[in-house]
């Protein structure tokens, strides 16, 4: 294997390691807060979905937007974003104020989805594979993609949001972790009866945290789409992927980090494998698209007697009960 | 009907109005003026002739026992989310016994095809089980997982056995016409009138299987000492193991009788007939979790399911009419998630409607 197929590979896992860093971040809050969120696939899928179709729109017409390809990227994910958070709001009325059960609005949420997009898609379009123009690769940021090692890897052949993926993974340390807010957060997924008689709105705090997660999941699904050029109304299972990470993260952002490369070189192991030449050809793709699932699944058998998970993750909060 | 029945029946109804209203609107405002005839369709397709009652039968077959398993864990303290990978595991058996059974005549091969899937389901569902009654790990988690790893596992093995795999159709391959289920007197009945002749539903002794099963399903559930102890460990697992019920032990019954359930579904969903096979794509197939939905809008209840699954399946052969006005069939995909979101707070309606009925009985 030479280098070039070295740089080829790590540059093409970071394609599937950021969107799934920053959806299994935006699980990470809700799970913090307390609130289960399954949806996360639903989210990933509605978030790519109208960003596409925003960008397609922006592309398709002359103004500033489609001259500045950096700015229509962050603009659509922001419009991707404000998609998750909104279908968030959906999961966090049930699941918050209605005490409904959190895991039949997740498969809601993720059965609706698709079946909008697809709706959607057909009806604008005519054809369930949305196009766009894929123009947001940086071929090389000036100096640091001249850096030997690192620089092919991260500052070549790479997108904007591969640095997002890393701005957020150091933001939700800081906010979860050294901030008020952090604090309450945690608390509420852990024990909401001592946050809510400390003063806490337990209510608000898990409001926030399924929000956020929304925003992020929405942004993710977009970041997942843009290097394939075309959305299809589906995120093929990254959604679960995500929550897979998290779960095999521990609910910690850096081993998050850890397990997002990990699954993330594996999809690449399992599209690539046949270019790559030390591989055994024996050995199928699908095998190493269920490695993850498998090593989630040992991870989860060995672990949960004393599971890294918020204590009262998936109890609707009642201010009456104990 | 006692008040409870008929509450519950409400709430149902009135969480199918609310959904197809929603969908009403999407028509509205992507096509106003297709919209009415579009929805007419999904309304009266499903009833139109003989041929499309019998197609509701035949679609609603797999989505009844996908329910009736997502409603038995469900009654015993469990979420079974991993029909969709049972159901395919029960398919995939049920496929290879079917073509490689040849040498066993139809009436032992059929009936094989269906015990095994049912143990297929029943194993695959028992490994979440195993989990959550020995390691303590979310029946939920370990599903989403085992969905994922039956489907990769599975596109593999048809991939790779040239026996079973269609390459031209890149589905598995067609079973032989003796291995598809008996279709007794059903043609004569469920057929359309075409040309000099007739063209029937491929509808099946499979929906026959499916009712008996929900009341098998019911008689274990409520008229069974083994069935009560199931539900004790859902309702309350505290009181259940202080009343020595092995809680452990009726954990992994629940999930295989469940995933059991899932592998009937896949077995009779793809012993059809008429070319139907399992997609060489990596998506889990739909039935499971629309079995999500089968199970709550019947409010979990096996006979309940029986119907909430043929409307369903009404519904989407309706849908699948809707191309014909310019819309997409997935419209309904999206009326039966909105129906599955209110399902999450149906006992939230059910006591708003008990509330409302009071209030009027008490002349407020």
């Amino acid at each position: 294997m030479d280098m070039y197929m070295f740089y080829f590979i790590l540059q093409r896992t970071m394609f599937f390691t950021i969107p799934l860093l920053i959806v299994a971040l935006g699980g990470l809050f809700s799970e913090k807060s307390g609130i289960v969120n399954i949806a996360l696939e639903g989210k990933m899928v509605l978030g790519a979905f109208t960003g596409v179709m925003f960008m397609r729109t922006i592309q398709g017409s002359e103004n500033f937007l489609a001259n500045n390809p950096t700015a229509l990227l962050l603009v659509t994910l922001v419009v991707a974003a404000a998609t998750g958070v909104g279908t968030s709001l959906l999961h966090a009325f049930a699941s918050i104020n209605l005490k409904a059960n959190q895991i039949i609005s997740g498969v809601a949420i993720n059965m609706f989805a698709p079946a909008f997009a697809v709706f959607y898609s057909i009806y604008s379009t005519g054809n369930q594979n949305v196009f766009f123009f894929n123009q947001f690769m940086i071929d090389s940021v000036p100096g640091l993609g001249r850096i030997p090692f690192i620089g092919p890897i991260l500052f070549q052949g790479a997108y904007i949001t591969t640095y997002l993926g890393f701005v957020i993974l150091v933001i939700s340390v800081i906010v979860l972790y050294k901030t008020k807010f952090g604090l309450r957060l945690r608390a509420c997924g852990e024990h909401p009866h001592a946050a809510d008689s400390v003063g806490v709105s337990v209510i608000k705090m898990r409001y926030a945290g399924v929000l956020i997660s929304g925003g992020l999941a929405g942004m993710g699904g977009l970041i997942w789409a843009i290097p394939s050029s075309l959305f299809a109304g589906a995120v093929n299972g990254y959604g679960f992927l995500a929550l897979a990470v998290l779960i095999f993260g521990a609910w910690k952002p850096q081993r998050i980090l850890i397990a997002a490369l990990f699954f993330g070189f594996m999809q690449t192991i399992a599209a690539t494998h046949t270019a790559i030449n030390i591989l055994p050809n024996a050995i199928p793709a699908q095998f190493y698209r269920m490695l993850p699932f498998i090593a989630t699944l040992i991870i989860l058998a060995f672990t949960s007697k004393n599971t890294m998970a918020p204590k009262a993750l998936g109890q609707p909060y009642d201010k009456g009960g104990r | 009907m006692n008040r409870d029945g008929l509450l519950s029946f409400l709430s149902s109804v009135l969480v199918i109005i609310i959904g197809l209203l929603i969908g009403f609107i999407v028509l509205l405002a992507t096509n106003a003026q297709q919209a009415w005839p579009a929805f007419q369709t999904i309304l009266t397709f499903g009833m139109r002739s003989m041929r499309n009652i019998g197609d509701v039968l035949l679609h609603a077959t797999p989505i009844i026992l996908t329910g009736l398993s997502v409603a038995f864990a469900f009654k015993t303290g469990l979420f079974n989310i991993g029909a969709s990978g049972q159901f395919m595991f029960g398919g995939f058996v049920a496929i290879v016994i079917s073509i490689h059974g040849v040498s066993m005549p139809p009436a032992v091969r059929i009936p094989v095809a269906i015990i095994a899937a049912a143990l297929a389901g029943a194993l695959w569902a028992g490994l979440p089980g195993l989990l959550k009654a020995y390691r303590n790990v979310h029946e939920v988690i370990s599903s989403i997982m085992t969905n994922y790893i039956a489907m990769f596992f599975i596109v593999y093995m048809i991939q790779s056995n040239e026996s079973i795999f269609n390459r031209g159709l890149s589905t598995s391959a067609h079973l032989p016409e003796s291995s598809n289920l008996p279709r007794l007197f059903f043609p004569d009945i469920f057929r359309d009138a075409l040309g000099a002749g007739f063209v029937s539903s491929r509808v099946n002794i499979g929906i026959i299987i499916a009712i008996v099963v929900a009341v098998l399903v019911y008689i274990i559930l409520e008229k069974t000492t083994f069935g009560y102890e199931l539900k004790a460990c859902g309702f309350n697992p505290d009181a259940a193991m202080y009343a020595g019920i092995n809680q452990k032990r009726n954990i992994i019954f629940s999930m295989m009788i469940s995933g059991s359930l899932a592998g009937i579904a896949g077995a009779l969903n793809f012993m059809r007939g008429g070319g139907v096979g399992i997609g060489i794509i990596e998506v889990l197939p739909v039935e499971g979790f629309t079995g999500i939905s089968v199970a709550f809008l019947g409010l979990n209840h096996p006979i309940g399911i029986i119907f909430s699954g043929i409307f369903i399946s009404y519904m989407q052969l309706g849908g699948g009419r809707l191309s014909t006005y310019g819309f997409s069939s997935e419209l309904v995909e999206t009326v039966i998630a909105v129906i599955i979101y209110f399902c999450a707070f149906v006992f939230i309606t059910k006591s708003l409607i008990g509330r409302f009925i009071k209030k009027k009985e008490r002349g407020i």
